[in-house]
């Protein structure tokens, strides 16, 4: 019998692209659990290497109000960590093939067991880990985890991290996610032309490809990362076609309409790249 | 009494939780700190303060006919009410505005429950002409209006957070949103001994003051030690102020008093320590109240809005899990109860916080000697509640 990949070698894999991979993030559970299944096929449909599928949760520190505001719907709705894993195990039912990297918070993983959490991924059908709020220091036991299980968590460094970019970078799995700007998150018309210089040194240390987000909505961006990066991440600018296509979304004989919605967001994200 | 490790642990509580983006603003303010906090210079002057500005230090004040009343322990009161401001959050303030100075932040932010640290905040702020911005949960801009208007006198801008319960959770992951966008110009005043490394360390070490000035007065009065010293916990501030420095006198039992809002079994309330589980909340583990969700965080209640808090600082969590102190609970009506009985018996109003200790204290004490002694923190006056008791038991009946 031959050895099915792990998780961590197929997000590598989803790196061997000639463009930076379009990795979207979604808040799971939202505007319904059912039209996210639908979403996340029609994100991969459209183009997407790879998926973050976000936990809701009550205290988001990282997330601006677009986000905040998709996860209190979503929480509304009694989504919670099992029922995230629950709804990634039917997109793969449902032929979802790109990796799947699970984003929460680090109170939701303590209360469900982390090592429990970690071991389980596999059979939910994901294959990274994401935890916004646990920053290097704490995350010794994670990393440790996820390499047992063949997974792989994902750092986060930010322009601020300074010193701490060749730490972080050294210990880095699956792909290293470079905060653009300061703050949370958030679709930002401007970038600063900072992010560039600092995508190129954190390049210069990191052994696995380098992704960027926070604050990407538009085409141009996308086109200006390019050369920077292998991902680009964009979570806040597509939770606002999903909010302005709440209703649609929601009810299943509209839903093809809203998912039309996304399709043409994402391709007019994509157009800078062709 | 330093038990903070390097990680900003207190046995397995504390640490820091927070986006990366935030980390480096954490390491520079613990840096800082680490720098000045045994500074002469620095010290010279939050001592003038603490002095001429804050009218420090006040009274370990024997409250004689409430101890007779109760017939027990003789009943000390520290008088944190009578600082400038009303309340202990003055001492935390300066310390920290200081810091900020030196750091050459401009603009200050903070968050408020009851607004007494909002209010402590705007002090400082125009008191060294910085600019000020307080977050406070709208249900709590309700409940502490003059609160707000207080701090609109001294210069400073209250924005209302609408998010969930609208109390001080809420408030602080405004302020901590505003402090990851802006930490390059403003500094974060955190008023309890919560939050990330190195917040719940730098607020017990400018708390501290209490317990040192009452241990010391206690010596002088008395010639020993207390048997009891008691005080109310909701992030548990003037609390740990008073506790730390009794952490080694072993002989003194410390007693923590919880809000146990509508009762413990009523599930309104915010007694983390009592009813809460290990979590993590606003960048730090802690016992904490749990929600109805798997992962939710519980919301809290309290009579007093300054206890209103889901969360506990981690060196409570601590001082519990090692079984130094005893953490207890007092009902919202035994609060009020208290409230009334020290404004009759002392002619000291005490605030509905502050209550929950009185009202444990007034347990306790006829259940002791007359030999012994028990310190109250009287943490801040009821000034800021008298219309909210007034509307209870007359106005919107």
């Amino acid at each position: 019998m031959i050895k099915e990949s792990t998780g961590a070698q197929l997000i590598q894999a989803a790196f061997q692209s000639e463009k930076p991979i379009f990795i979207p993030f979604i808040t799971a559970g939202f505007p319904t659990p059912a039209a996210s299944i639908d979403i996340a096929l029609t994100l991969e449909e459209a183009g997407a290497g790879l998926l973050e599928l976000g936990v809701p949760y009550s205290d988001p520190l990282a997330d601006g109000p677009t986000i905040q505001t998709s996860s209190h719907k979503a929480i509304a709705q009694g989504v919670t960590l099992p029922k995230v894993l629950e709804m990634a195990k039917e997109m793969r039912g449902r032929g979802l093939k790109i990796p799947v990297i699970l984003f929460t918070y680090y109170n939701p993983v303590l209360q469900y067991g982390t090592e429990k959490l970690i071991s389980q991924l596999e059979d939910y059908g994901i294959d990274g880990i994401l935890i916004p709020d646990l920053p290097f220091e704490e995350a010794e036991e994670v990393n440790k985890l996820t390499e047992q299980n063949g997974r792989s968590f994902i750092s986060l460094v930010a322009p601020t991290s300074q010193q701490r970019i060749q730490m972080i970078a050294s210990h880095a799995q699956g792909f290293l996610y470079c905060v653009s700007s300061l703050g949370v998150t958030g679709a930002r018309s401007t970038l600063d032309d900072s992010v560039v210089g600092f995508l190129d040194e954190v390049k210069k240390h990191s052994r696995v490809p380098v992704a960027v987000g926070f604050g990407i909505s538009r085409a141009e961006q996308v086109q200006l990362m390019a050369p920077h990066c292998e991902g680009y991440i964009v979570g806040s600018a597509l939770i606002n076609i999903l909010l302005k296509n709440e209703d649609v979304l929601k009810d299943e004989l509209t839903r093809e309409q809203g998912l039309a919605e996304i399709n043409k967001f994402v391709k007019e994200l994509q157009s800078g790249l062709s | 009494m330093e038990q903070t490790t390097e990680k900003g642990y207190f046995g397995e509580f504390g640490g820091s939780f927070v986006p990366e983006p935030l980390q480096k603003a954490l390491d520079e303010l613990e840096a800082a700190f680490e720098k000045y906090k045994d500074d002469e210079s620095f010290n010279e002057e939050l001592n003038y303060y603490l002095k001429e500005y804050a009218g420090r230090p006040n009274p370990l004040y024997f409250a004689q006919r409430l101890t007779e009343k109760m017939g027990g322990a003789k009943i000390y009161l520290k008088r944190e009410d009578l600082n400038h401001t009303g309340a202990h959050k003055i001492n935390n303030v300066l310390g920290q505005v200081l810091l900020a100075k030196r750091m050459g932040a401009k603009r200050i932010i903070a968050e408020t429950g009851a607004g007494q640290h909002g209010v402590a905040t705007a002090t400082a702020c125009a008191l060294f002409g910085m600019e000020c911005v307080v977050y406070m949960g709208e249900e709590d801009t309700r409940r502490q209006a003059l609160n707000v208007f207080r701090m609109e006198l001294l210069g400073a801008k209250v924005v209302a957070v609408t998010e969930g319960a609208r109390t001080l959770k809420e408030a602080v992951d405004a302020a901590l949103i505003d402090y990851a966008t802006n930490y390059t110009n403003t500094f974060y005043l955190i008023g309890s001994a919560v939050g990330p490394h190195p917040y719940p360390t730098i607020v017990r070490h400018f708390q501290s003051i209490i317990g040192q000035e009452a241990r010391a007065q206690h010596l002088e009065k008395e010639g020993r030690l207390p048997d009891y010293i008691v005080a109310c916990v909701g992030g548990g501030s003037n609390a740990i102020g008073l506790f730390a420095p009794f952490f080694d006198d072993q002989d003194v039992k410390i007693v923590g008093v919880e809000p146990g809002g509508r009762g413990l079994a009523s599930g309104q309330h915010a007694a983390s320590l009592s009813k809460g589980e290990p979590g993590v909340i606003h960048g730090f583990k802690c016992f904490m109240l749990k929600g109805d969700g798997e992962d939710g965080v519980g919301e809290a209640h309290s009579i007093a809005a300054g206890l209103d808090y889901p969360g506990v600082g981690p060196e409570h969590s601590y001082y519990k899990s090692i079984g130094r102190a005893e953490y207890v609970s007092i009902t919202d009506e035994e609060a009020l109860n208290a409230f009334h009985q020290l404004s009759m018996i002392e002619g000291i109003i005490p605030a509905l916080e502050s209550s929950h200790a009185v009202a444990y204290a007034m347990k306790l004490a006829p259940t002791l000697s007359k030999d012994q002694t028990l310190i109250v923190n009287i943490s801040g006056r009821g000034d800021k509640d008298v219309q909210q008791v007034f509307d209870m038991e007359h106005g919107n009946k």
